[in-house]
Formats: C-alpha cells, structure tokens, sequence
C-alpha cells in the first residue's frame, strides 16, 4: 500500500473508534496496573477507562478523598482500601491513628449504592459502620476484614442479620472485641448464600448446631475457616455437610476420645477431594495427624503455623502432599522438618517459617542456618520466603540464593537486633550482596542482622526491581539510606525503624518520595527541623510526624511520609503533626 | 565504618549500658553509643504492647551486663499480636510453667517473687508470706478482712485494682493476680481491718 494513504487510514481508524466498543473491551481489564496505563492514553481512553471500571483498589486511604474517587469512577462496584503504615501491626503506631472507613462508607452510600465487595486491611472500621453497611447496600456480597480494629462481634452480627446476599465473610487476625460467638447465629434459617467463611481467628464459641445448619443450607460453600473452638469431633460433621470445599481451616486437632472418633474423621477427609488449601490444625499431635493424609494429594497451600508440629511429624505428613506449593510452618519443626521439606516438596515456591517462643533467648529453639539450606537445595523454584531464626551467615544465604536465584520476596528476620555472622563474627553485609546481585527478580527485601551501610549500597547499586524494603536496626550512617533512594528505581514503600539516619538521608529523597507510596522511618536520628524542610521543598507530599510521650522536643519519633491529592489530614489526632 | 560519633553531653552510661549483641565483638562500641542515644522506651509501655511475659522476663538477676530481652523493644520481633496469643506448644511437660508474682511489703527494702502454682490454697500462701517476711498476718473473716494484725496481703488484679487477698476463690486468683502488696499501718486498716 502506498504509505501516505496507509497514515491517513490508520488515523482515522483510532479517532473514529467509537467509545462504547471501546469500554466493552476495557471492562475485561482486570488489572488496576493496565487499566492506569490505559488511561494516560488520551481523553476518551480516559473516559472509557473509568466508566468501564468496577474495582478500584486504593493502596493508602489518605493519598484520594472519597470525592474525587467517586467524581472519577461512577461504576464502582468493588473496592480494596488499606489504611495505616505496616509497623502498626507490631504496635509501632498508637491506637485512634486513623484510618477510620466511616467517611468513605458514606460516600458510597450516596454514589455507589450498589456496592457489593468491600476488602479492607488496617483500617479502623466500628461496630457503628459495620450496621450502616449491612443496612446501605442492598446487593452487598463480600466484606473482607484483614488487620483491622474498632469493632466487636456485635458488627458482624449486623452484617450477618442484615446482609442477604452475603457470599464471603473474612474475619482475618483483626484487633477485634471479641464478646461472644452469638453473630454467628444471627444468620436467618433461610439464608444460604454464603459461599466463604473464616473466623479462625475470633476466639468465643459459636454455637455449633447453628453453624452446622448454615453449612448445610449453604450449598457453594467452598472456604470454611473455622475457629479453634471446633472440637476434632465435630469437625467431620461440617465436612460431610460441605462436599464443594476448596479451602479448610479446621479447629482444634487434639483427639479427646482416640477409638471411636478416628473413622469417622478419616471418613470425612476421604470425601475431601477438593481440597487445594489446609489451615488450623491447632494443639494437633501425632496420632491425630494421619486422618488428613487422603486430604492431601491436591494440596497447594498447607497453614501449619499454628500446629506445634514436630521434625519427624512435619515428614511424614509432607510425603503426602505431592503438589505443595505453599507452605507456613513453626520453627517446633526444627531443622530437620526443613530437610523433609527440601526432599518431599520440590514444587515450592513460598516458605513461611514463624517463631514459637520471639522472646525466649535462653534456651535453644527453633531453626538456623542450615534448614534454609536444606531447602533451597530440595526446593529450587522458592521465590517467597520469611525466616525467623536466631543465628545466620554469610556463607549459608549465599548458597541459598545460588540454589534459588527467582526470589521475588525475601525476608529474613534474625531475631536478635545487630546479631552479626555467627561463625565470622562479621556483618551481614555479604549476604544481602548475594541476595541482590543474585535475585534479580527481587521485589521485596526485609533485612536484619548486624550491618553497616555496604548492605545499602549493594541494595542501591543492584536491586533493580525492588518496591518494597524493611529495615531495622542497621547500617551506620546517612550514606546507608542515601544509597537506597538514589539507586533502586521502582522503590514505593521504604519502612526503617531504629536505624541511625538523620536529616541527610531523609532529604536526599526529595526527588524520589512522589514516586513512591510512603516512606516510615521510626526511631531514627530525623529532626522536626528536617521534616519541616522536607514538606517545605514538598508541597505535593503529606508529611506527618507522631510524636511519643515524653520524648525530646526536636526529635521526630516517627516520621510518616506519603504522596497525596488529598492535602494534608483533616482527621488527625493531637498527636499526629502535619508539617 | 564511621568512627563513633562524640556524646559529650550524654551522661556516661557505658558503665552501665546495657548491649544487645555478642559481648566482645568490634562492634559493640558502637551498638552501645546507638543503643544508649536512643535508650527512651519506657518500661510499663513496653510489656502491654509486646505482649510479653512481663516485667518478671526483665535481665537476669546475676550482676553481669545481660543484655536487654527482647521483651524491652516494642514491636520486635516482628510478629503480629495474634500470632503471639494462638501459640500454645503443647508438645513441652504437660504441667504448664509457673505462675511467678512480685511481692513487696511496706517498709521492707526489696521485692521477692514467688511462684503461686506450689501453693494449693490461701492457707499455703499467706504461711509462706509470713514465713519469708517475718510477720504474721491476722485472721481472715469475709466481713471483715484481715483482723488482728497490722498488715494486710492485697494483690493488683488483671485491670489493675487492688484487692484483699482471699475474698475470690484459689484458681480464680491465681489466673487474676499479677503481683502482691502486704499493706502496713493506716493504709492497711482502710482496706478492710473492720474498723
């Protein structure tokens, strides 16, 4: 074709494309990545984008105003909000911080009646607002609850009386008051619409007939997570009534009558086929364990960060589980349990392993160097890890990561701050130089162990596609996160705690805090004169300080940054500064 | 490394510092400056949040320089709340760990500790009081407290009020109590001697 005439069809074809073919085709967009790229296209991109939008995940809930969310996206019929910094989860961050749902639910009430999915993390949600949602929206399907506070059992009663169309209801490790079990029966007979359920973490008893009917009547239920409050023996009782489940969280595992209960369970998880994720599993002991085994062969996901399992447990629960992808375990297993990990589960990708007893020092617990290198040399597909151990070497991450190279998320936390190579008595500099000249995948990097600012500079100089970084207790200056901001190009969350680096280092960040979703830096050498120059040189960035009872005038305790189009907060308590 | 930053005007606490870390590496020198420059937790705060066993986990009574626990830092080791209430290894002695309470008497320089579990019962423990602080204490009337003495056992319960000892029953106390405080003189006589 002659290229003249070949420029000037194609021109027209893109001009002419008509916007409602445009938003059927964006409306398959699932990605809220794609679906921003999309939008920076041109104007009707633009338009179509978010008329064509129904999920809208906000990662801060202080960086948009519910206004502008709801004058951009009229269609919204899902949406995830996460609220407060992540050390709020380790008590970082004093309570009525923040973060309170309230002012978005009305928002939705007015713009968005019908709302049908509502995925929450860190937020403080009350009983107040868990009533006003359960009686607004009238198409209302799934709430997921994940890290939050302020409310009690009496707001999941409301949601349970008043929510008909409910599918999902998850409960996960929130700062809850726990009163009592009764929400559960505030479902009415004739509700059967519940498709996920997990409470593992309340810790009243619900009555059991009640939520064996619910099960019953609740035909496409396939997550069922229940509380530790469920006795073994009831257990099968839920399982032969819920033949669809996908995912199980079981109660209590301790066998109170061996004989005449084992059939039955072992009965019960025959029936199992379905099943790809296994949780619970609390106070279990050897001789209750083997019922599960015809549970198994599709497991992907096993949970045994409850179950106190021991080494040669671990093992021969692992010979059944083929198809283990996912695995979170207590250090009870030892290093031992790991080598049986390394030789049973060579499809792993992610390994969690939490300590029994944080802090007890004296006596020797837990799991060291050499069951991680059992691992990586069994498991050569681990991209996810988090560790917690007491002792660690250069030499040993190095292995590790040669064996693995696809990390994506490593976490190591030694537990003991500044704790340097055990073997060398050297910092651990070298190992987290393996870990990012090895990894180049890597994305997310939690550090500990006693290091200087080499650890940073190899951070800054090869981690490429790191976006989030965790620090604690390291480093030696300002240079160490100096190197940081000015090196890793896709960094978003930058969390340091207890860590000497002042003013230099904050404002050497000035460029780089726009690009990223927040900055928290706790317990470091930053000054009030320092962050009053940062939000000065920064108009476009909310820069908070909460300041700790009783601490020196001039210092920042804790310094909050994150980039906003909201302006500073207009809820923040006293002890919130906005600069 | 940088050489350690100069603290001219910091009390000189390396006498006294307490250190986290292995004792004699290269390092310490520094760890201690950092730790002591930003040595302001304050106690109380620290064992509500963490979670932890309580101040009754504080460094060993030996006089060495041991090292803080990491009951002392708040929000170390990163772990969630939740997790820290559902662990329960039921794999160690089925007889679950001692139940260990301060006691201090009025006028007396030091504190000791006890562990209520060996106890069966009030009698068990208020002779053992006696025993250990030379004292004797009166005799115990629902109405009327404690008569006949001038001290007075009180304990502080779970949220933080002050009670007379032997008014709830035995197991009820010994899951309530979290520390003991024999009352002496005018005080004690307020709190129930049937005046």
């Amino acid at each position: 074709m002659d290229p003249e005439r070949k420029k000037v069809v194609e021109h027209v074809a893109v001009s002419t494309f008509p916007d409602e073919v445009l938003e059927r085709v964006l409306v398959q967009l699932k990605s809220h990545k794609d679906r921003s790229s999309v939008s920076l296209v041109c104007h009707s991109w633009y338009d179509a984008e978010r008329f064509s939008r129904t999920h809208v995940f906000i990662a801060n809930c202080y960086s948009v105003t519910p206004e502008i969310v709801s004058r951009r996206f009229p269609n919204i019929r899902s949406v995830s909000l996460k609220g407060k910094p992540r050390f709020s989860d380790f008590n970082l961050v004093p309570p009525n911080w923040g973060a309170n749902i309230r002012s978005w639910l009305v928002m939705f009430a007015a713009k968005y009646p019908f709302l049908e999915e509502l995925r929450l993390k860190r937020m403080t949600v009350t009983d107040e607002s868990l009533e006003f949602l359960a009686l607004s929206f009238p198409n209302f399907k799934a709430l997921s609850l994940l890290s939050c506070d302020g409310f009690s059992t009496d707001g999941l009663a409301a949601i349970a009386t008043h929510c008909k169309n409910l599918a999902e209801l998850d409960i996960q490790e929130n700062d809850l008051n726990d009163k009592s079990g009764s929400w559960l029966s505030c479902f009415p007979e004739n509700f059967s619409s519940l498709e996920v359920l997990n409470f593992a973490n309340l810790s009243n008893d619900v009555n059991f007939e009640a939520l064996e009917r619910l099960v019953s009547r609740c035909k496409s239920l396939k997550v069922l997570k229940v509380n530790r409050n469920i006795t073994l023996e009831q257990l099968p009782r839920l399982l032969i009534r819920a033949p669809l489940l996908t995912e199980l969280g079981t109660g209590s595992f301790l066998q109170e009558h061996p004989a005449c209960q084992y059939s039955e369970l072992e009965n019960a998880f025959n029936k199992c086929m379905n099943l790809n994720t296994l949780s619970g599993l609390s106070e279990v002991t050897a001789l209750s364990l083997p019922a599960l085994y015809p549970a198994c062969a599709n497991l992907t996901f096993m949970n045994l960060s409850c179950a106190a399992l021991q080494s040669g447990e671990l093992a021969k629960l692992l010979v059944h589980c083929p198809c283990l992808r996912r695995l979170w375990v207590l250090d009870t297993v030892e290093d031992k349990g790991l080598e049986a990990v390394g030789s049973n589960c060579p499809l792993l990708e992610e390994l969690r392993v939490f300590p029994t007893d944080p802090f007890d020092e004296d006596t020797f617990h837990g799991v060291t160097e050499s069951g991680f290198i059992a691992v990586s040399y069994g498991c050569r597909r681990l991209s996810y890890v988090l560790y917690f151990c007491r002792q660690m070497t250069n030499a040993a991450v190095a292995t590790i990561v040669q064996n693995c190279p696809d990390f994506t998320h490593f976490r190591l936390c030694i537990m003991n701050p500044w704790q340097p190579d055990y073997q060398t008595n050297e910092p651990m500099d070298e190992a987290f130089c393996a870990v990012v000249k090895s990894c180049t995948k890597l994305q997310r990097l939690a550090v500990s162990g006693l290091l200087t600012d080499l650890t940073f500079e190899y951070i800054g100089k090869y981690a490429k596609n790191l976006e989030t970084l965790s620090v604690a207790f390291a480093g030696s200056s300002d240079w160490g996160m100096q190197c940081v901001l000015g090196g890793c190009p896709k960094l978003r969350k930058l969390e340091i705690r207890d860590c000497p680096f002042g003013n230099a280092a904050l404002l050497s960040g000035l460029d780089k805090y726009e690009s990223m979703r927040s900055l928290w830096m706790s317990d470091c050498k930053v000054t009030m004169n320092g962050c009053r120059v940062l939000a000065k040189e920064m108009p476009r960035l909310n820069v908070e300080v909460i300041k700790v009872d009783g601490s020196n005038e001039s210092q920042a305790d804790k310094v909050y940054v994150y980039r906003s189009v909201a302006g500073p907060r207009t809820d923040a308590p006293p002890f919130v500064l906005t600069l | 490394m940088e050489s350690k930053v100069a603290y001219d005007n910091d009390l000189n606490l390396k006498a006294t510092e307490l250190r986290l870390g292995l004792p004699g590496t290269d390092y310490s020198e520094e760890q201690a400056l950092f730790s002591a420059r930003n040595n302001k937790r304050p106690l109380p705060e620290l064992n509500e949040k963490c979670g932890s066993k309580g101040s009754s986990d504080a460094p060993h009574a030996g006089n060495e320089t041991a090292p803080p626990t990491k009951a002392q830092i708040v929000g170390w080791p990163p772990i969630r709340s939740y997790r820290k209430n559902n662990l329960q290894p039921k794999k160690t002695e089925p007889e679950a760990a001692g139940i260990y309470v301060k006691v201090s008497m009025d006028g007396a320089p030091y504190l000791r500790k006890i562990d209520l579990r060996i106890y069966k019962g009030y009698p068990e423990l208020l002779q053992a009081l006696e025993n250990m602080f030379k004292f004797t204490i009166g005799e115990y009337s629902e109405r009327e407290g404690y008569k006949g003495s001038e001290y007075v056992p009180t304990y502080e319960d779970k949220d933080g009020d002050w009670m007379l000892v032997g008014d709830v029953p035995w197991d009820m106390f010994m899951s309530s109590c979290k520390r003991l405080r024999i009352m002496k003189g005018s005080e004690a006589r307020g709190l129930g001697c049937g005046i």
